[in-house]
Formats: C-alpha cells, structure tokens, sequence
C-alpha cells in the first residue's frame, strides 16, 4: 500500500440528487495527520460529500481516492461515523454490540466475532468512557452516550482515516470533551480526522484544518490561512458576518 | 378435542405440524421486516403471490402444491424485485410502491382465478383456498415441503445473522463495510417470500401478512436482544399456529387460518400490554404514579430526554 498518497483525495467530484447539483466540481486533498473540519451553511452539502466519498450515494462524475486507491480497496483503513439520528435507537441491542459492529468489515462475510473480538470492542468502549455501559440496551443511554457507541465503533474499525458525520450534534459537555480530547488522541497517533462541523464558533478551537463548502469548494487547507473572514462570508454568502469570532 | 388428539389423528397432526412450521419460519423472518420498518412488505409479497398461482395452474394444469407454490415464489419474487425497482429508479416512495406492487398483482391474481372459475373446468376447484388458506387440506408430503424449505430459509439466516443484523440496525455503515445493503436487502426479501410461500395453504394470501409482523411484535416487547427475540417470536408463531388448529378442528369446523391470526392476536394484545419494560399498562401507572408524586419532586427531577 502506498503510505506516501494522501488519505483522502477528490478530484472533479460531482453529485446531483434528482437533476439539481449538491456537490458541484469539488477538488479537496487532505493530508495526513490533521483534523479537518467541513465547515459550510445547511444544505451546503457536507453530508453528501462524505457520503458520497465513501461511496453511498452515486457520484455523477470525478473520482475520489483514498490512500491512492479507490474506497472499495482502502476500506479496512477507513472508519465510519454516520449522523446519530440515522439509526433507530430502539433497535433490540447494547451497546457492546453495536460497537463489535465495528469489527465486520475485517471480519469480512458469515465469519463470527470472536472473544479477542469481544475484548477490543470493550476497549474501544473504554476509550469513550463508557465501559460501564456496554451491556445496557442502545435506547436507554442518553444523546451524547449514543454518540460515544458510535465513536467507540468507528474506533473498533482501526482505520487510519476516519470520516466524521456532526459528531458534536445534540450531545452534552461531557461527551463534547470527551470526543475533542479522543479526536485530538487519534491525530497524536497519527490518523487523519474529517469531520462534518457545523458551529462557526468552535471550529478554529478544535480543529487545524478546514474545508469551507457551499456546494462548491470555497477554500481548504490549514485553519491560519484558511480561516478568514473572506472565506468565511463567501462560503456562508456574506450573511453571518457577526456571527464570526475566532476568523483571523 | 385434546392434545393427545394432536399427535394421534392424522389430520390434526399434519395441519397442527404445518402450522407450527409456518409460525416457526415466519415468526423468526418477519422480525426483520418489522426491525427495518417494513411491515407492509409481507402484505404486499403475499399478496403478489397469488397470480403466480393462477398462471402456474393456467400454465401446467396441475394442482399439485409444488407447482403452484413454485409459481407463488416467482411471483413474490417479482414483486419484490419490481418495488425495489420503483424505489430506486422512481421519485415514489417505498410505502406507496409496496401499496402499487399490493393491489395490483392481487388484482390480476383475482382476475385469473375468475377466468380460471369461469372455464367450466371441474379441475379447478380449490384455487381459491389460497385467498384465505385451508389448513385442513395439509398432507404429510406438504407439511415436509413445508420444513425443508423453512430449515433452507432459516439456515441461511444463521449463516448471515451478522450481516442482516448490521443490515436491519445500519444500513449505510453497512455499505461503507463493503456489505452491500441492496443485494443483501433482496436476499432478505427473498427469505420472507419463502415464509409466504409456506403460509399460502395454511394461512393465505390475505392473512399472511400477520403471521410475519404478529409474533416479531409480540417478541420485542418482553426483551432487548435481538437473538431472544427472534426466538422468541419462532415461539408465538409456533404457539399460535397449534392453538389455532386446535381452537378450529375442535367441536365445530371452523377456518384454520383466521383462529391461527386470533390466536396471535391475543399473543399480540397480552404482549402489547403487559410485558414488563414495554406494556402500556405499566406505562399508564408508572405516569399516572408520577403525577401523583409530582408537586413534591418538579423541583428534584432532571428534565427527561433531551
């Protein structure tokens, strides 16, 4: 495997949903070890892009690599948060369970989880604090919880890029440092992080790369440079201007 | 009428078996059509059946169930795949696809079996049975049909748990584990088809639908693990398809499969209310015993839910 490629590239990326363009020409490069955050208005098309980088929605034209390979081959190198609100909570299941999910995909079909299995997810589990809630049932813990599950899944993945849908939506303080400091853990380990952001506020806190989308690519590369007020009021169409702190 | 009747009397034992099988398989399937919210599908499959028995009679002149069960599997397996189909390359959701795939190949499946009645032809009659099923019309080679084909379905379950658990909870994380959720989707659709098929001399078409949604129902409201549950509802399936043929072959004849669905219904109802975490009974005190607690604790309890 090629270790020099960027973990994620895309290049020409298109996406239409019923003829009208949510994602329009997107070049993005993210090199190795940042977090990243993809910062832009709703209906800017964040979620899209991630899903479509990973392959969930079809892309009208472009390509995007990933470690220099196409998604389908890089798979055991990318973890997966998706939005919480996209799963039913109810579903008859723990935590602990949800999370061993993470492990399937190098399980790979019919071959069970085993013990050893069973032991790195309630690792995982302890790495988001939530150990003590790895048998309880996934509606019974609270927002910010739900969303731990989801990190320590993505975690039990042991990918080397991990794409991130809002994981700081809907969630307490606790789970909102909880998730920074494990964020900042997995870049020190070297692991590249993208996560889709939505407050203006805390970005340049927690992350020190961005992306600024609104269906086309606005600007991208480290927070010094990248965040400023130009690039800020063009990608959010010079409305929010007061609503910009940190902007350099 | 006894249990000791059930194992004596052939009859009893074949329609008493059949149903077992039947509630066995489809109690066990349909979880995952309710856990994926899609209730609607066995309707609207068991339903797309019926034409398939009607063109595989029309087609062979044979009656013998083989036939024309294999003509009910192709048609479900039809229906299935043109919903899935319409939900793709159709602005039309999935609700109303299955209500299209639903209505219209039973219609046409009323419409052959009329043509069909009105041919003057004396070896037709009994195609009608699939409508409502006609348990008592179950042979021993039936009722063997019947469990290859259930041990076949669920074998096939056991192989793949982890994937249509990962498939029924998160479809998308599926997809980005390289677990296409689409062809997996298919093949559990496909499975289900199979328990209708099951069904269709037992149960029939219109009632078949409450055999895969019944017990699966019943069976999550007494746990929060999804392999109980999937026993779980194997059991009520079970248990209603005997009580059923039981309840029906009794003093006086009545219709196995709809005492087969009263039966489940009351598994449903006792379920629906008074399983221990999820009844509504012990929803209805447990608020109504907050109220009356209330003024004393506004201030010391948190706000519930965020």
């Amino acid at each position: 495997m090629n270790t020099d490629a960027k973990p994620l590239a895309i290049h020409d990326l298109t996406v239409a949903y019923q003829d009208k363009p949510v994602l329009w020409d997107i070049d993005l490069s993210v090199p190795s070890g940042v977090l990243a955050a993809i910062v832009g208005p709703n209906g800017a098309g964040k979620s899209t892009l991630i899903k479509a980088t990973l392959g969930l929605m079809p892309i009208a034209a472009g390509t995007v690599q990933m470690f220099g390979q196409p998604y389908a081959k890089a798979r055991q190198m990318v973890g997966y948060v998706p939005q919480r609100s996209s799963v039913d909570w109810d579903f008859p299941t723990n935590a602990l369970d949800v999370v061993l999910m993470g492990t399937y995909g190098q399980l790979g079909w019919i071959k069970r989880p085993s013990k050893a299995d069973r032991e790195w997810a309630l690792h995982c589990l302890e790495q988001v604090a939530m150990a003590d809630f790895a048998q309880r049932q996934i509606s019974q813990l609270s927002g910010g919880q739900q969303q731990r599950v989801f990190l320590a899944r993505a975690l039990a993945q042991r990918a080397q890029l991990y794409l991130m849908d809002e994981p700081f939506v809907g969630v307490d303080a606790v789970t909102e440092r909880a998730i920074i400091s494990l964020l900042q853990q997995l870049r020190s380990d070297g692991k590249t992080v993208i996560c889709v952001h939505h407050d203006l506020d805390s970005a340049p806190e927690y992350f020190d790369w961005v992306a600024l989308l609104n269906v086309r690519m606005i600007a991208a590369g480290p927070m010094k440079t990248t965040w400023t007020p130009e690039n800020i009021s063009q990608t959010y169409g010079g409305r929010t201007q007061n609503l910009i702190r940190g902007a350099a | 009428m006894n249990l000791f009747d059930l194992f004596s009397d052939y009859t009893l034992r074949n329609v008493a078996l059949g149903a077992m099988v039947l509630g066995i398989v489809s109690g066990i399937l349909g979880c995952f059509a309710v856990l994926r919210r899609q209730g609607l599908l066995g309707d609207a499959l068991s339903h797309a059946a019926l034409p398939g028995i009607a063109i595989a009679y029309l087609l062979t002149g044979s009656k013998a169930p083989i036939v024309l069960l294999l003509g009910a599997g192709i048609a479900g397996w039809v229906g299935t795949l043109t919903i899935n189909r319409i939900v793709r390359d159709t602005r039309i959701s999935e609700d109303s696809a299955l209500g299209i795939v639903l209505s219209v190949f039973f219609g046409v499946g009323i419409l052959l079996l009329t043509y069909i009645a009105k041919r003057n032809d004396a070896n037709q009659a009994g195609l009608d049975r699939f409508l409502f099923g006609q348990a008592a019309t179950l042979v021993a080679t039936d009722v063997l049909t019947m469990s290859i084909l259930g041990g076949l379905a669920l074998g096939c379950l056991v192989l793949l748990y982890k994937e249509f658990k990962l498939l029924a909870f998160d479809p998308a994380f599926a997809a980005s584990l390289g677990f296409a959720p689409n062809r997996l989707g298919i093949l559990l659709t496909s499975l289900i088809v199979v328990a209708i098929v099951i069904g269709l001399q037992t149960v029939g078409v219109v009632l078949m639908a409450a055999m895969l949604v019944g017990p699966a129902v019943a069976a999550r409201q007494w746990t929060h693990r999804l392999s109980v549950m999937l026993l779980l509802s194997g059991v009520f399936g079970a248990a209603a398809g005997i009580a059923g043929t039981m309840l029906s072959l009794g003093q006086q004849h009545v219709p196995t499969g709809p005492m087969i669905i009263l039966s489940l219904t009351t598994i449903v109802t006792i379920s629906l209310l008074f399983a221990p975490a999820r009844g509504l009974v012990w929803a209805k005190l447990r608020q109504s015993h907050a109220l009356d607690q209330e003024p004393r604790n506004r201030e010391a309890q948190p706000v519930k839910g965020e």
